[in-house]
């Protein structure tokens, strides 16, 4: 497998592109997953359809840098019909999505089916881009992919404070007197530039998990922006590679959806196991939440019980600790657990006929307890 | 019936069964989901495909409906666990499942007649050709048949379930009150628009399903403020996007299903503009109309403050107090005129003063916005 990568000059071509796909989408759809407008990669890449298919109508050429542009503008077109219909309607941004992805990606099947009628043209190829045709990469396509991604990166270190502070608070990113309505349409302009870029590998309905997922899947490791940036277009770029490799040591497998299945394995391992935010954290530190809360619960029974006695050493049976709750077998098990485990943090103390007593150290943490819910 | 009859009632069938659930998505927020939905139903579709061996067997219905509201389900758990937004987890589970579809159609399923394009952009041409036949009668397209009872189903849906979408729609928090589960028509609602969504991208694909679902009620909603109509609308703006599109079609000889996305479009963008109510061009005017009015109670304010003061030929004088206003000389120039003719204002002396009617009016509005806060 290891001599195939390093022989196989195609193989080579598709990994390095992907590769690239996924940096660029990693870094800028972070900005778009923060902004929640992760969906709006849909949607661009769906209305692209129509500017690859005019672009090719009037030059009658396939030339990717010219398909490219057309889509771009198609692409940015459709964004500003999206943000224009919000700002002057109560149509919500969802349903302005899903209006324009359908209307844009149905103009260009139109025009799909339109060039079809015309005879001598040779449109074969233009359908790639709905699906992706990551086998159809060449070693131009990889160094536009290449240039607009250095054009981009650099563009996002050159505005990071300002990207940062419109992504989280544009009110405030006002306030301090930038000009928020500029540096939106940047972003938003290299956002789609982004996703233009990843059509010809994997289309125009797969690109908006490349968009999404190495961005979420980055989320849950940090939170900081910056380390989530780099992050994202490792796994962005980490996903391409495998998936392009593993597309084609299987024969039939497409590329793009398997790039797609391998961020998406990514983005699940993310949710379950980053630390802090993972479920599985999650899961354990609500047990152990849970646990002492109900610990506390009983060392506030045993403080009532030492009161009442105002006798510090005046040790209970577990039966009087607990009053409140019918007992079981079960429930008097956990109950000597807990007791126990108050034992050992030095709460609680037992004598010799197992019965339990609270000690100064648990009247302290009780007392501490109560004041810090008065406040 | 000539197979351009039979396409059009198809397509009027398909636009309005399809408009039925939309109108939730649309006032529900969850438009995005009708996107997801159509494309994940091409698992269902396959998974269904290779456990019974057939394309025409009912269960494949079953299974993508199934798969729709998996979905749904599977994005809804994201977003529960508070780690996802829901706009991505939406991004995440519907292009996976989507990609798995490819994946089992292009690694097994390319030797039948299982293909991608098909679903996606679905061809009504072809519909005709499908006859539904009855003890070896002829008695029309099976499309016309399978769209008809589901829009019979939806119908029926929102018919007898009226109340219960209206509440669990507008006021969730008071549906539960009342007794019933919100989730429950939730779900029953993603479960018709799964069904339909099966239904009809066999003909139309799936892409137009989203135009159909979305668009003609997005429309709508541009026009009514009333739930009832709302639905009315939409079912009539579906029906004459599908009829103008197949005019379109059949006029440049393209796609049947695209040209009703653009007409979805066109119809979508035309009311958009010129709605009387809420059209960009009313909304326009008024915002303008707002502002200069704001703009001249701003003006008879200053000179109502620097009246009869040391400072009054400066602050409201003709030529420095654009100074103090900091607007451009356009705009002044603009304001002045305006309350000139409605003789608030007056200029002697090359200052601006208030007329009686206009200190008046000017200590009104002041009242007024005061009493506002």
């Amino acid at each position: 497998m290891l001599d195939m990568i390093l022989t196989d000059y195609t193989l080579q071509i598709v990994s390095l592109g992907s590769a690239l796909l996924g940096i660029i989408s990693g870094v800028l759809g972070s900005f778009a997953v923060i902004r929640k407008e992760s969906l709006l990669g849909d949607a661009v890449s769906h209305s692209a359809l129509p500017g690859i298919a005019l672009a090719f109508l009037m030059t009658q050429s396939k030339r990717t840098e010219i398909l490219l542009l057309g889509a771009l503008i198609s692409g940015l077109l459709s964004t500003f019909i999206i943000l224009s219909i919000v700002k002057y309607s109560r149509i919500k941004f969802d349903s302005a999505l899903a209006l324009i992805l359908s209307v844009f990606f149905g103009g260009g099947i139109v025009l799909l089916t339109y060039i079809q009628k015309i005879p001598n043209a040779n449109q074969a190829g233009l359908e790639n881009f709905i699906f992706g045709q990551a086998s159809t990469l060449l070693k131009r396509d990889i160094q536009i992919m290449g240039i607009l991604g250095v054009v981009l990166i650099t563009l996002i270190v050159i505005f990071w404070k300002e990207f940062k502070i419109v992504s989280f608070d544009s009110d405030f990113a006002e306030s301090l007197g930038f000009s928020t309505k500029k540096i939106t349409t940047l972003l938003f302009i290299m956002i789609v530039t982004a996703i233009i870029i990843g059509l010809q590998t994997v289309g125009v309905i797969l690109m908006s998990a490349m968009l999404t997922a190495p961005a979420v899947a980055a989320r849950q490791w940090t939170d900081k922006l910056s380390v989530m940036v780099v992050l994202s277009a490792l796994f962005g770029a980490v996903s391409g590679v495998i998936g392009t490799i593993l597309s084609s040591l299987v024969s039939k497998l497409p590329t793009g959806p398997m790039i797609v299945i391998v961020i998406s394995i990514i983005v699940i391992f993310s949710l379950c196991f980053a630390p802090n935010r993972g479920l599985i954290w999650k899961y354990f530190r609500n047990r152990k939440k849970e646990r002492t809360i109900n610990e506390d619960q009983v060392l506030v029974n045993l403080y009532r019980l030492a009161m009442n006695h105002e006798d510090l050493n005046h040790s209970h049976n577990i039966s009087i600790i607990k009053p409140d709750k019918s007992m079981t077998v079960k429930s008097a098990k956990e109950l000597t657990k807990k007791l126990e485990s108050l034992g050992s943090r030095g709460l609680a103390k037992k004598d010799y006929f197992n019965k339990w007593a609270i000690t100064e150290k648990g009247l302290e943490y009780v007392e501490n307890y109560f004041k810090k819910e008065e406040l | 019936m000539s197979p351009q009859m039979e396409i059009q009632i198809i397509a009027v069938i398909v636009a309005v069964a399809c408009s039925l659930p939309g109108v939730f998505l649309v006032l529900r927020k969850m438009s995005m989901m009708s996107d997801a939905i159509t494309h994940t139903i091409l698992l269902g579709i396959v998974i269904g495909f290779f456990m019974v061996n057939s394309l025409t067997s009912p269960f494949l219905i079953v299974g993508a409906a199934l798969m729709g509201v998996i979905t749904v389900f599977l994005t809804e758990m994201l977003n529960n666990t508070k780690l996802v937004s829901e706009d991505s987890a939406i991004g995440i589970v519907f292009p996976l499942l989507f990609s798995i579809a490819i994946v089992i159609i292009s690694k097994y399923a390319s030797s039948v007649h299982l293909d991608t394009d098909s679903v996606l952009l679905g061809e009504l041409a072809f519909a005709p050709f499908n006859r539904m036949k009855v003890f070896g009668i002829d008695i029309g397209a099976k499309a016309i048949y399978s769209m008809g009872g589901i829009l019979i189903i939806n119908l029926l849906f929102v018919i007898i379930f009226f109340k219960e979408l209206k509440i669990a729609t507008f006021d969730p928090a008071l549906a539960t009150v009342l007794g019933f589960s919100p989730a429950l028509i939730h779900y029953s609602l993603m479960t018709i628009v799964s069904i339909t969504a099966v239904g009809a991208f066999e003909s139309v694909g799936s892409i137009l399903v989203i135009a159909f679902m979305i668009g003609s009620p997005v429309t709508a909603y541009l026009i009514t403020d009333n739930l009832k109509s709302m639905i009315i609308l939409s079912g009539l703006i579906g029906g004459l996007n599908g009829i103008l599109g197949y005019q379109l079609a059949s006029f440049l000889d393209v796609s049947i299903a695209g040209s009703m996305a653009v007409m979805t479009g066109v119809v979508f963008l035309l009311v958009f503009i010129f709605s009387p109510s809420r059209g960009l061009l009313t909304i326009v005017s008024r915002r303008k109309r707002q502002k200069i009015e704001f703009a001249g109670k701003s003006l008879m304010f200053h000179i109502y403050n620097h009246e009869g003061k040391e400072e009054e030929a400066l602050e409201s004088g003709i030529y420095t107090i654009k100074e103090h206003l900091q607007w451009n000389e356009k705009f002044l120039k603009l304001i002045i005129k305006e309350l000139k003719d409605k003789e608030k204002i007056y200029i002697k002396d090359d200052i601006i003063k208030l007329t009686e009617s206009g200190r008046e009016y000017a200590i009104k509005s002041y009242e007024e916005i005061v009493s506002g806060f």
